[in-house]
């Protein structure tokens, strides 16, 4: 059991953007969807949360369609964590972590106790809770996205699709971040990630999924993936993959930029 | 206690406060023991000690143009703070639909073809609902972004019923007709009636309780259509309501009170500065700010000058300054 999209073909008007995506992953695995810009994995995404209709095929999660839920059944379900960004309007980390309770609440009510509970709760579990009172907008861009990952966790939802949760955020945050995915794809949350750097999928995810022409071009483990010809298909640049401690970390050498370094000290 | 619910508790206790004194000041005075006398006496038996005169001028002129102030002083920033939650803009005013456009055309209409006060307001009510009302069909239809096409189809309607607005000004008999079309259009709690009150009252009413009950879900709106949806709310649901609601009682509040501009726009900046962005606390601090703002522009348009000034032009005289002297601290901190 676990996640599956079965046969899911995705439009953009009359555009063909995803053809025949066929894949599953089992609890608490941590994928990353690999393949270049505009390639569709934000379009994957969108059929999984319900926010693109001009698709078709299946989508389960634990064996249940989840076309079949209402948008608020499906939050249970899942949760997405964006891109860290600016908002509007400037809400409170508290507020904002607090939002995705939600699906928890009566209809025409707020939140309650028990969503300030659950609120506290994911703030504490990714260390934040002290700056649940510090503004949204005044905080920085690593916080930030973890405060999306406390929202996401308050939401009580336990498949994660993340879109890029590392761009924008300078090495260290990366790094951070990154820890904080896998111990939550290790407490049994389902991850679905898109992800720019073959190395860093290598580093971190249990599986890849190769997206390219809008088809799945290969679903497998990081060790299987990761190899030059399927970095120079999709990416159309030449690297070399050197592996370091003991195959625990791939490095992915881009070949005609060290050319040029050769070159120039030549001369 | 919060800090929030003490600002409320705060700006309530001004609201009052500006709502007793509102009562003793005009033209005819009524001083604060006779005032009370005229008010208490309706519950309890008590020897007159007061004019009828007095009674007359509180009871019927007034109380209802308090009243009148109150409701549309609520209303217009609750439809404005409404606005621009569902928008996700902080510069939408209530008439972002083309509601006001819409009700100056019904009032002029109905003032061209010489309807009395209530004909006016309910041409105006209804023209302002219609307009929404079209605006929000043909920008169901527009290709690309909803909400996008909503705004731009807004646009349009509104500058079509500005400039037939115009024209009706064009074709109306310049002695009699133009100038009530433009003290209309200026704006104006003047000759408030009790049938006025009792017209917007239910409207009001009817569209604020929706708006209350749903100001949480409002916050998840501001954070984007997408966003929202993942965290499960029905945005397009919500979003129908919240327009609905807010369309009605800026339409109620437009056709009683003519155009009072701004007020919807500048009062839900005042309240997020106060109080911040949370709505379950915005919504009624932009409610008592918005009533006791209106209490407050009135009393100057009643008392400034020897005739009434159209307190459309007073609320912007009044608040313009103050908000351009907000917004320069704001950027100091």
């Amino acid at each position: 059991m676990g996640f599956e999209v079965s046969d899911l073909n995705a439009f953009y008007g009359k555009h063909q953007v995803l053809s025949q995506i066929s894949f599953s992953m089992e609890k608490g695995k941590l994928m990353c969807v690999l393949g270049p810009n505009g390639v569709g994995k934000s379009t994957l995404f969108q059929c999984i949360l319900g926010l693109n209709r001009q698709h078709d095929g299946k989508i389960y999660i634990d064996g249940i369609d989840i076309e079949k839920l209402n948008v608020r059944q499906r939050a249970e379900k899942i949760a997405y964590i964006p891109q860290s960004h600016q908002p509007v309007f400037s809400y409170k980390v508290k507020d904002i972590v607090l939002m995705s309770t939600e699906s928890t609440m009566d209809h025409l009510k707020g939140p309650g106790k028990k969503q300030n509970e659950m609120a506290q709760r994911a703030m504490e579990r990714v260390g934040i809770s002290h700056l649940a009172m510090r503004s949204y907008t005044q905080i920085s861009g690593g916080e930030r996205q973890l405060v999306m990952i406390a929202r996401a966790l308050a939401q009580q939802a336990k498949v994660l699709i993340m879109d890029e949760p590392t761009s924008n955020l300078d090495y260290g945050n990366q790094i951070r971040i990154m820890s904080q995915i896998k111990q939550l794809s290790k407490e049994g949350y389902t991850i679905l990630q898109s992800c720019h750097q073959p190395e860093q999928a290598f580093l971190y995810a249990d599986e890849i999924l190769v997206l390219w022409q809008g088809k799945v071009l290969i679903h497998g483990t990081p060790k299987e993936v990761l190899t030059q010809e399927i970095i120079q298909k999709i990416y159309g640049v030449d690297v070399e993959i050197k592996s370091l401690n003991n195959d625990r970390i791939r490095v992915c050498v881009p070949t005609n930029l060290c050319e040029m370094w050769s070159k120039e000290e030549k001369k | 206690m919060k800090k929030e619910n003490k600002i409320l508790i705060v700006l309530s206790v001004i609201l009052v406060g500006v709502f007793i004194i509102s009562f003793g000041l005009g033209k005819y005075p009524i001083n604060v023991k006779e005032l009370f006398g005229i008010l208490a006496s309706k519950i309890i038996p008590l020897e007159q000690f007061w004019t009828d005169s007095q009674q007359i001028a509180l009871f019927n002129v007034r109380m209802p143009r308090i009243l009148l102030g109150v409701l549309v002083g609520a209303a217009l920033p609750t439809a404005g703070v409404c606005y621009q939650g569902i928008f996700r803009n902080p510069m939408v005013s209530p008439d972002l639909l083309g509601a006001s456009s819409g009700a100056a055309f019904g009032a002029v209409l109905a003032i061209l073809r010489g309807a009395g006060f209530l004909g006016i307001s309910m041409s105006a009510f209804f023209f302002a609902l219609f307009t929404v009302w079209l605006v929000c069909v043909v920008g169901k239809h527009a290709k690309g972004s909803s909400v996008l096409g909503l705004v731009l189809s807004g646009i349009m309607v509104s500058s079509l019923f500005t400039s037939a607005t115009s024209f009706l000004k064009l074709v109306a008999d310049p002695d009699q007709e133009l100038p009530a079309i433009t003290y209309w259009l200026m704006g104006s709690l003047a000759g408030a009636k009790k049938s006025d009150v009792v017209f917007v009252i239910t409207p009001i009413l009817v569209g604020m309780i929706p708006l209350f009950l749903l100001r949480w879900k409002m916050n998840l709106l501001t954070l984007g259509d997408d966003e929202a949806k993942t965290m499960g709310v029905d945005v397009t649901k919500i979003r129908g309501i919240v327009i609905a609601c807010a369309t009605l009682i800026t339409a109620a509040s437009i056709s009683v009170s003519g155009m009072i501009g701004w007020v919807g726009l500048v009062i839900p900046h005042f309240a997020r500065m106060l109080i911040g962005c949370d709505y379950r606390k915005l919504l009624p601090a932009s409610v008592i700010m918005g009533a006791a703002f209106m209490l407050i522009v009135d009393n100057i348009a009643r008392l400034a000058a020897t005739s009434e000034i159209p307190i459309g032009i007073l609320t912007s005289f009044v608040g313009a300054p103050f908000f351009l002297y907000l917004i320069i601290r704001e950027g100091e901190q």
